[in-house]
């Protein structure tokens, strides 16, 4: 055996214990992107004539999606949801981790884990229990009618602000936490000598606390967005999408063509947008790491 | 006078806040022992167990929640035990492909599943996996594995290898010094893994949803959405007790994973002294 062949050969050995888990990647997860790409190109479907015979269309359903007015609505949707937590979660989350920050030991112990409580629950409960705050008679229209404000039909009348709303009570803790451990991470003694120097919350804020946090603030940003675009069960379990179109975003726009409509093939060329977009960040969130 | 304003300001907004993100989570516990529960928080008129006693005697609902104790715990182990074996070489070997490997692993933790579920639905059909529990416990699994190496490989690594340079010395094998001194020393670490899969796993509703079909093999996050979009909206009391306990998996796993994390993170302790 030449040298090459057998550091090869110990190169392998020493995987052996790798092999199983990259069968199973191979198998459950790279394999589905593979046909999430191919099925994008074909007529795939659960019924009907093209149920019969998988043919490969070339980019018809990508021509079909580009004048699909379903399509682009459920793009600006998605972005809207997108935008909405991720402005609402991270925001809050920031201003609640601030004014954590030297607060008393028990008011921390008190507050702390209702905010966490959120972030706990399961999707299922966090649905469920938005559902019945924004209720029609729910909790939230009864305190507006305990101050003689007219109700709302939030899940009617503003579904998307609802559903944006649900999302950032179960998302903020995330970001808070994330936060904090980054505001704990800023040197005490700068932002004294800030303060020393005359600099006012605002400038401490802007010049000293801002900049020692970025990397998170990015990093955050990213996997929020990661998260978010995938977002089914809630929005599914509020809204089913409706009223209409209003809250339909692409993971339930595909839900609805691939097993409602039953078109697959379609379904999967929806969610190649997810796909490539999910792909890109990645990227871009791998490489951010790879830095650190 | 200013200043005593600005010190109050946080403690009344932070209390405000705290009471509006409270308020749906309070619903679930009151309502939960309401015999004639609303929509809207409120004080029980009649305190009652009832809703806990029929939701906790259904026989479906038993069911479901042994359906999805054996979905997350079949996935919890599976990931302990794959992402164990794979972190070895990862943390202990020079290999060429190793960068290469980890960073695609970590780019496959942060890529969204939603968008592979339709195929997958499909590949199951091909493949005789569809509406099969061993399938869905098989593709929970491979999802998870990204973060369950990238994490074992990170707690490995914390683990000092002198350790295991004396067991070789005593010629012991590598599965022999995985199992009886890497593993012993990354408890910690493991409960960290199986603890995050098993949370992970029990609180997922689309990848079931989507691979399981019969009504006796759904686990409890699909048959509550059921229960919730079939008479939900009636039986507010059973809906609000069925959610409560559910949701206490989560709780519980949530404080436990607390107490490990810290130790999880700090292991390094057992080659000093």
């Amino acid at each position: 055996m030449n040298k090459k062949s057998s550091r090869l050969f110990a190169e392998a050995r020493k995987s052996v214990l790798i092999l199983p888990s990259m069968v199973l990647l191979l198998i459950f997860f790279v394999m589905p992107i593979l046909l999430t790409v191919y099925y994008s190109f074909t007529n795939l479907a659960l019924s009907g004539e093209n149920a019969k015979q998988l043919k490969f269309i070339g980019l018809s359903n990508y021509v079909s999606m580009f004048k699909d007015r379903t399509v682009r609505i459920s793009i600006v949707n998605t972005l809207v949801f997108l935008l909405g937590s991720l402005i609402g979660q991270q925001v809050l989350g920031f201003l609640i981790a601030l004014n954590m920050r030297n607060r008393n030991r028990i008011f921390r112990g008190i507050v702390g884990p209702v905010f966490l409580a959120g972030w706990i629950m399961p999707e299922v409960v966090v649905a469920l229990c938005c559902s019945t705050f924004f209720g029609d008679e729910g909790t939230l229209n009864q305190i507006f009618s305990f101050f003689h404000l007219p109700t709302v039909e939030f899940l009617f009348a503003i579904p998307m602000a609802t559903v944006i709303l649900a999302n950032i009570w179960h998302g903020t803790a995330f970001s808070m936490m994330n936060f904090q451990s980054a505001l704990d991470g800023v040197p005490a003694d700068i932002e004294e000598a800030a303060k020393v120097d005359g600099a006012g919350p605002f400038q401490t804020m802007l010049r000293i606390i801002l900049p020692c946090i970025k990397n998170t603030i990015a990093t955050n940003t990213m996997l929020n967005t990661l998260s978010t675009l995938g977002v089914f069960g809630l929005i599914y379990m509020m809204t089913g999408g409706g009223p209409g179109t209003k809250t339909l975003t692409l993971p339930i726009f595909m839900y609805r063509q691939a097993f409602i409509s039953q078109q697959l093939g379609y379904g999967t060329a929806i969610s190649m947008i997810l796909l490539v977009i999910g792909i890109v960040l990645s990227v871009f969130y791998t490489r951010v790491m790879r830095k650190d | 006078m200013y200043w005593k304003f600005r010190k109050t300001v946080p403690y009344v907004v932070l209390t405000l806040l705290a009471i509006i993100f409270v308020l749906p989570l309070l619903w679930i516990l009151l309502a939960s022992f309401d015999g004639n529960a609303s929509q809207a928080v409120k004080m029980p008129t009649q305190w009652t167990l009832d809703n806990y006693k029929v939701i906790l005697s259904s026989q479906t609902n038993q069911r479901a929640f042994a359906n999805g104790l054996l979905i997350s715990f079949g996935q919890s182990v599976l990931v302990v035990l794959f992402a164990g074996l794979a972190a070895y070489p990862l943390s202990r070997y020079e290999l060429r492909y190793k960068s290469l490997f980890l960073y695609t692993i970590l780019f496959m933790t942060s890529l969204p599943i939603t968008a592979v579920m339709v195929p997958v639905y499909k590949m199951f059909l091909t493949i005789g996996l569809y509406d099969k529990t061993l399938g869905l416990i098989l593709f929970l699994t491979a999802t998870s594995m990204p973060y369950g190496i990238w994490l074992m490989k990170n707690f490995m690594d914390n683990v000092p290898i002198e350790l295991e340079e004396a067991a070789w010395v005593d010629g012991a094998s590598t599965l022999a010094s995985i199992r009886k001194i890497i593993a012993p020393l990354m408890f910690p670490g493991i409960c960290v893994v199986f603890i995050f899969t098993f949370s992970g796993s029990w609180g997922n509703f689309f990848i079931p949803y989507i691979l399981l079909q019969t009504l006796n093999k759904l686990p409890a996050s699909v048959t509550l959405y059921q229960f919730f979009g079939q008479h939900g909206m009636i039986i507010y009391g059973q809906l609000a007790a069925y959610s409560a306990v559910y949701a206490i998996p989560s709780i519980l796993l949530y404080i436990l994973s607390q107490n490990y994390m810290s130790k999880g993170f700090n292991m390094a302790g057992a080659a000093k002294g």
